[in-house]
């Protein structure tokens, strides 16, 4: 039968783990959450940085503010709202999204590190974004609704995704405010190596962090996932730490074969040519 | 009627992303742990078996 919550605080139960099982799920909650939003937020920061340098800085200031405070609500209202739905619904729907996302990333992730696909490259978006922002042609005196609307697009999108990983690994650890200030952290973070740098952070190793929040992702959703539809893990919320192994081995052995076939199609090819 | 498709568009976009194979792994994977769990067979490697399958079968189906 499912479990419905009280919508006022205590929100859960106390399941009672031990605290070292506690420190190590909290651990992990910070550093997937603080990677998941850097990597986000580097790709932000591209788009923010080409539109602002060509076309200045005031609506893109304002674009920024409007979608940081969208998140923010998104994160305020759906947090809370999620205790009302039964727990293990909650956890079902959550395991799924983080295992559609966590795929995804991981995906991509293991075609870049094997060569199959190129990794991706700030300063080329860079380059490509000045270019689209300079085509088009400023309003003059006007309020630049082209340069608010882009960087607004830029910043909402990518943290889009990560407003939904803060809700599941805040809600699900019963801990909200500890996944919104890691996510915090990696913002202030990206942005004042922006404001440093002074243009795309292409030396951030993007696809390692990638790699890493993929497989955190596809951990916690099968841990999740599972437990919402009657599965027993085996040492409890240990399990997590196997498979977040289990999937590491699989990744790297991907990366390899990956790495082989477009090694062997590259070979083939120049030979053909 | 073009921004109810552009909602669900973002929607599907979102979740699903670049590889509707994925997400459909996802399902399946979820799918066959409850199923294992209903006929009381040991359910916890199920998930893990899946989804490693189905990300190896698109992973190397990608074109070089």
């Amino acid at each position: 039968m499912a479990r419905i919550r009280p919508a006022v605080a205590p929100a859960r139960p106390a399941p009672g783990p031990s605290v070292g099982s506690r420190t190590v799920k909290t651990a992990i909650l910070v550093a997937t959450t603080f990677a998941a939003c850097a990597v986000e937020m580097v790709e932000a920061l591209t788009i923010v940085l080409a539109v602002g340098i060509t076309r200045g800085w005031h609506a893109v200031r304002l674009g920024i503010a409007a979608a940081l405070a969208a998140l923010a609500v998104i994160v305020a209202v759906l947090g809370p709202a999620l205790t009302l739905i039964p727990l293990d619904t909650l956890r079902l729907v959550i395991g799924f999204l983080l295992l559609a996302f966590g795929l995804q990333w991981l995906r991509k992730a293991v075609l870049r590190a094997g060569g199959a696909v190129a990794l991706h490259d700030e300063d080329r978006i860079f380059e490509e974004e000045r270019a689209v922002a300079r085509s088009h042609a400023a309003t003059g005196g006007e309020f630049d609704w082209y340069a608010f609307t882009l960087s607004f697009k830029g910043v909402f999108l990518e943290g889009l995704e990560v407003a939904f990983i803060v809700i599941a690994f805040g809600d699900t650890h019963h801990n909200l405010a500890l996944g919104a200030l890691a996510a915090g952290a990696a913002l202030v973070t990206v942005v004042v190596l922006g404001v440093v740098v002074h243009g795309p952070l292409s030396r951030v190793p993007e696809n390692a962090l990638k790699f890493a929040v993929g497989l955190m992702l596809i951990s916690y959703g099968t841990f999740w996932g599972g437990e919402s539809v009657g599965v027993g893990w085996p040492g409890g919320d240990l399990a997590i730490l196997v498979l977040v192994a289990w999937y590491a081995i699989v990744a790297s052995v991907l990366v390899l074969l990956v790495r082989r076939r477009h090694g062997a199609a590259a070979i083939s090819m120049a030979e053909a040519g | 009627m073009s921004y109810v498709r552009a909602f669900f568009r973002f929607w599907y976009d979102f979740v699903v992303g670049d590889d509707w194979r994925l997400a459909l792994a996802a399902a399946a994977a979820l799918g066959a742990s409850a199923l294992a769990v209903a006929a009381s067979v040991p359910a916890w490697w199920v998930a893990p078996v899946v989804l490693s399958g189905f990300l190896a079968f698109v992973v190397l189906r990608e074109p070089t």
